[in-house]
């Protein structure tokens, strides 16, 4: 449990800041800091553990039919990892409460923060691998956050929907990676998934696994040619820029790749693959780093080619690549974090951070200064500093590697990827901190407060210590975590500044004078650049997102035009395609089975005469709307009969009130439409829709009775058998829709209500704005006759509480005989609307004693909280259960759980039709009153 | 003698229905169409009770009684549809 609370913990508290905040902004950056320490110190409670070689893990299903579990395990890897990101945390989180401004919301900040933190920490310490995919979606929605926290700039807007979107892409193809691993190996659990190398490795899916797997990994860790997000999400403030995007999220990619090199590593295709990709990374990132003016782009660019480094690190493949990637990891974050930060505090202080028109800080701000200048010479690998040792290990990994058979590759473009760097890193310090003091800056630069340049000198001072003393401060560390990554043993290494007159000291040496030298040709570099070609990452990336979303809608377009018959002509079209391909798969066979026909009755002959004609004559008068109402009505009055006539008395019930509700529905909204539709079609068009109509008609028609003519078994027999023993009612379409198939008739309920809401949503914003003057503009004709004639008056309330009975009736009786919720629920809303017709809209609803809406909402939550009740007893949601018992003047009766449900359903039916309808109504009764008015103002105004 | 009345029975609602039909393909009017549908009710609920005769169940009567104090309802709406436009005022 306590594994799973390192993951929880900043989760649950981020809900501490927003309410801390109140406080003050100290306490509040208190509060945060004390979850993340509190997550921390739960972890340091498990070095002991981890260094002694156990695994501490827990697993708690989840949804164990996916392979999704709830489980966590921490080893070297897991604990390096979340260590870092635990304590870099608790150093931004002191920085950013000086770096944050007046104006900015410190609440939010530190809530989307510790959301960050704990979804990056859950990546590390996941044992199953598709929790770690949640929590990987789970950082790329903070990270959209983070960089996004200044909503009101465009520039924060659009690099954080870039970053989502590469990394969601990206996030995309890794879930679909990890289902095929999960597949091949058998196990969804890191902890075994990792002892199965072999099986992944040999398997027919291992390239497209591979594949989508390093997709997900090269878009979160900025592999060119996905790096272009990474630059662009520099518009975030500094901390997010230092803690996201330089010293943990970013290195998901390479945690990954890690994390899964026992069982993805080892063949050529990764070799070929990920060596190459974080090599031209590595080199291309370096390359435009050195060009750029903007301090954080610098950095941005310095970022990507470091992540180039490690993944081509790990990708070599050799246990001396993984110990290099995981000791850079460690030396990258503390020199990249802290360079991060002091360029937020040049940014701050001096309030630029254009390298053209910064320099001489150094008498100006001389802690900043330093430190800055120790961790840039680290990332230059400058000997002495922890960047020169992983540098050199680099180099001396690449100087043997020999790549497509060619052994100079590697060697040289490593060494040019290091000279570029401390070429860069050259140009930073010279430009900013160095060089003659100006006069000129936009404000006036002095070193900051303590607490902003503390977390600085923290980092700094790391950099030092290990960069003097790996084999002490890191060694154990490197190795516990290396070794973890490999999965096994490690060769013999040993963490030293000084191995000797080895290859890598001369390239290392060569790339440090090199980058010198670049610095002094730094004018004749740049026009160089300048004579290059130079695709600017946002605009490749929207031409690229702009054609996608053309292509998209062309594809929709041509599939669904905004017109019915389009629509239905690709439907009907594909289904018929399909059940063609099927036909001609079985080949040809007997269209009439053996089962006897029944006789062909009267009452069945006249009907399908009925249904023949009507059919025909909608055809003819389909543009005329009324008439085609009336006309639909008469095929639903056969349809119901012909339920009745195969024994499906509910359906029946069901269809004749369903078909009233429609009609009035209909005829509502054809008060507001016009009464023809018209003729938009050409000749040639109906001649075809007509001929794929009967086409598909007669095939349909074919298929029916080749279905009927054979006795097929179907589920409806083993429901019709257990619906007495199992359901506890006799009524078997009842016990189907309230007990075996009850959730899907609360989906159903949910969606009834959901759409009834939208109606009255959009029928409201018809009484306002535009579609009112629209509907103002309407013209009614004068109408005959009484609005409420008295007859029909005094019949419909008189039948009113027998309607009701019957109703209620209907409702109760359900389980056993014909009825149910859903009929009693159609009768009773007739019963209502006739009182609304006859009486009028403002009569009758003065009278409703119950609102639609609550209705609506009672009738879910009761039919959710029926489903809910069989929890209790420790069943499944919505098991139903029944008794009989004896009640004194009724005799003996049955009682179900289910009962309740279908109140809830009645409930929610009735609230659905009154809603709507009434709804519709009222805009009616509005359209007219101003249609009225403006006649009457007409007729005044006329002599 | 009892089913071959019902026989009987179901054969002159057969026609009536039919009648119906013809009322309901030659209109002219909405009206008549209306007048169609509504008679058709009438018989279709005279086509179950005589069913349910036949048979000799209750459910066909319920159905029937279902039938009876629903189906007007439609009527009502598409006569105050011709009469009024608005069918809930």
């Amino acid at each position: 449990m306590r594994i799973a609370l390192i993951v929880l913990i900043p989760f649950i508290g981020a809900v501490i800041p927003p309410l801390a905040i109140r406080a003050g902004r100290n306490v509040c950056t208190a509060a945060t800091a004390a979850v993340t320490g509190l997550a921390l110190l739960l972890l340091l409670t498990d070095v002991p553990a981890v260094f002694s070689g156990r695994v501490p893990g827990l697993r708690v299903d989840w949804l164990p039919q996916a392979g999704l579990s709830f489980s966590f395990f921490i080893d070297g890897l897991g604990l390096f990892f979340a260590g870092l990101i635990l304590v870099i945390g608790l150093l931004i989180i002191i920085y950013a409460r000086f770096y944050l401004g007046r104006t900015d919301s410190m609440g939010r900040f530190f809530c989307y923060l510790l959301l960050f933190q704990g979804s990056m920490v859950g990546i590390v310490l996941s044992d199953n691998i598709l929790l770690l995919v949640v929590f990987w979606e789970l950082t790329s929605l903070s990270s959209f956050l983070l960089i996004g926290y200044w909503h009101h700039l465009p520039a924060s807007r659009a690099g954080a929907r870039m970053a989502l979107i590469v990394t969601g892409a990206g996030g995309l193809a890794l879930l679909g990676g990890m289902l095929l691993l999960g597949h091949i190996a058998g196990t969804f659990e890191l902890s075994e998934l990792l002892t199965r190398g072999e099986v992944v490795k040999s398997s027919p899916l291992y390239l497209p696994t591979l594949i989508l797997i390093l997709l997900g990994a090269f878009t979160k860790s900025a592999q060119f040619p996905f790096h272009v997000w990474l630059p662009h999400a520099m518009a975030a403030p500094t901390p997010v820029s230092a803690y996201l995007h330089s010293a943990t999220m970013v290195k998901a990619g390479v945690f990954l790749l890690a994390r899964l090199w026992p069982v993805l590593s080892g063949t050529p295709e990764w070799f070929l693959i990920v060596s190459a990709t974080g090599l031209v990374t590595m080199v291309v990132a370096a390359w435009i780093a050195l060009f750029k003016d903007d301090l954080k782009a610098l950095l941005a660019f310095s970022t990507v080619s470091h992540l180039g480094l490690m993944t081509m690190l790990l990708g070599f493949g050799t246990p001396f690549g993984v110990i290099a990637a995981v000791f850079h990891v460690l030396n990258h974050a503390t020199f990249k974090a802290a360079l991060f930060m002091s360029a937020g505090i040049v940014d701050h202080e001096a309030g630029t951070r254009d390298i053209r028109r910064l320099g001489g800080l150094r008498r100006l701000m001389p802690v900043t200064s330093s430190l800055a200048i120790v961790t840039a010479a680290s990332m230059a690998g400058v000997p002495l500093f922890n960047g020169f040792l992983s540098k050199e290990m680099m180099l001396e990994e690449a100087a043997h590697t020999v790549y497509a058979g060619q052994a100079w590759l590697f060697p040289i473009f490593a060494t040019a990827g290091a000279l570029l760097s401390a070429a860069y890193s050259a140009r930073l310090v010279w430009c900013v901190f160095l060089g003659p003091k100006r006069q000129d800056y936009p404000r006036h630069p002095h070193d900051p407060p303590l607490g902003m340049w503390l977390p600085v000198a923290v980092l700094a001072s790391a950099v030092v210590v290990i960069g003097l003393m790996p084999a002490i401060v890191a060694g154990a560390l490197v190795e516990r975590t290396a070794s973890a990554a490999v999965g096994g043993a490690l060769p013999q290494f040993h963490l030293a500044i000084w191995h000797g007159l080895t290859p890598a000291l001369f390239m290392s040496g060569f790339a440090l004078t090199g980058g010198l030298a670049l610095l002094w040709a730094y004018s004749s570099l740049e026009r160089l650049r300048l004579a290059l070609p130079r695709p600017d990452g946002m605009t490749l990336f929207q031409g690229s997102v702009a054609g996608l979303v053309r292509s998209s809608r062309f594809v929709l377009g041509s599939l669904a035009d905004g017109g019915l018959p389009r629509d239905l002509a690709v439907i009907v079209l594909t289904t018929a395609g399909l059940a063609l391909a099927g036909y001609v798969q079985a080949g040809p066979g007997p269209l009439a089975g053996t089962r006897a026909a029944l006789p062909a009755t009267i009452p069945a002959v006249t009907g399908w005469l009925v249904l023949l004609l009507a059919c025909g004559l909608i055809v003819r008068h389909h543009y005329d709307r009324l008439a085609a109402l009336i006309i639909i009505s008469v095929i639903g009055l056969v349809v119901s009969l012909a339920f009745l006539q195969f024994s499906a008395p509910d359906l029946a019930l069901t269809q004749i009130s369903v078909e009233i509700v429609t009609t009035i529905l209909l005829l509502l909204a054809l008060n507001l439409l016009p009464r023809t539709t018209p003729d938009e079609s050409s000749t040639a068009g109906k001649l075809g829709a007509g001929a794929l109509a009967t086409t598909v008609g007669v095939g349909v028609a074919a298929l029916a009775y080749a279905v009927m003519t054979r006795g097929t078994e179907t589920i409806s027999d083993y429901h019709i058998e257990q619906s007495k023993p199992a359901g506890g009612g006799t009524n078997v379409v009842n016990v189907i829709l309230v007990d075996f198939r009850g959730f899907d008739t609360f989906g159903e309920i949910i969606v009834l209500s959901i759409a009834a809401l939208t109606i009255f949503a959009l029928l409201d914003s018809a009484l306002h704005g535009a579609a009112r003057r629209r509907i103002r503009t309407l013209r009614f004709l004068p109408r005959a006759g009484d609005p409420h004639p008295l007859l029909l008056t005094v019949v419909t309330r008189v039948l009113l509480p027998l309607s009701l009975v019957v109703g209620i009736y209907v409702l109760l009786r359900g389980h056993n005989m014909p009825g149910g919720g859903f009929i009693a629920g159609l009768i009773v809303a007739i019963a209502l609307l006739m009182q609304y017709m006859a009486s009028g809209y403002v009569w009758a609803h003065r009278r409703a004693r119950m609102d639609a809406h609550a209705m609506i909402g009672g009738g879910v939550m009761l039919a959710g909280a029926a489903g809910l009740a069989s929890l209790a007893f420790g069943r499944p949601f919505l098991t139903s259960t029944f008794g009989y018992f004896h009640v004194p003047l009724f005799g003996e009766i049955e009682l179900a759980s289910a009962m309740a449900f279908d109140i809830g359903v009645f409930f929610t039916v009735v609230g659905t039709c009154i809603l709507s309808l009434a709804t519709l109504s009222r805009v009616e009764e509005r359209a007219e009153q101003a249609s009225k008015q403006t006649q009457v103002k007409t007729g005044t105004g006329a002599p | 003698m009892i089913s071959a009345a019902c026989s009987f029975a179901i054969v002159a609602i057969s026609v009536s229905i039919l009648l119906n039909v013809y009322r309901l393909v030659a209109g002219p009017d909405a009206t008549d169409r209306i007048l169609a549908l509504d008679t058709m009710v009438v018989n279709a609920i005279g086509l179950i009770v005589v069913a349910g005769i036949m048979f000799g169940t209750a459910i066909y009567f319920e159905a029937a009684l279902l039938f009876a104090m629903v189906g007007f309802v439609a009527t009502v709406a598409f006569c105050k549809f011709l009469l009024r436009g608005n069918v809930i005022e």
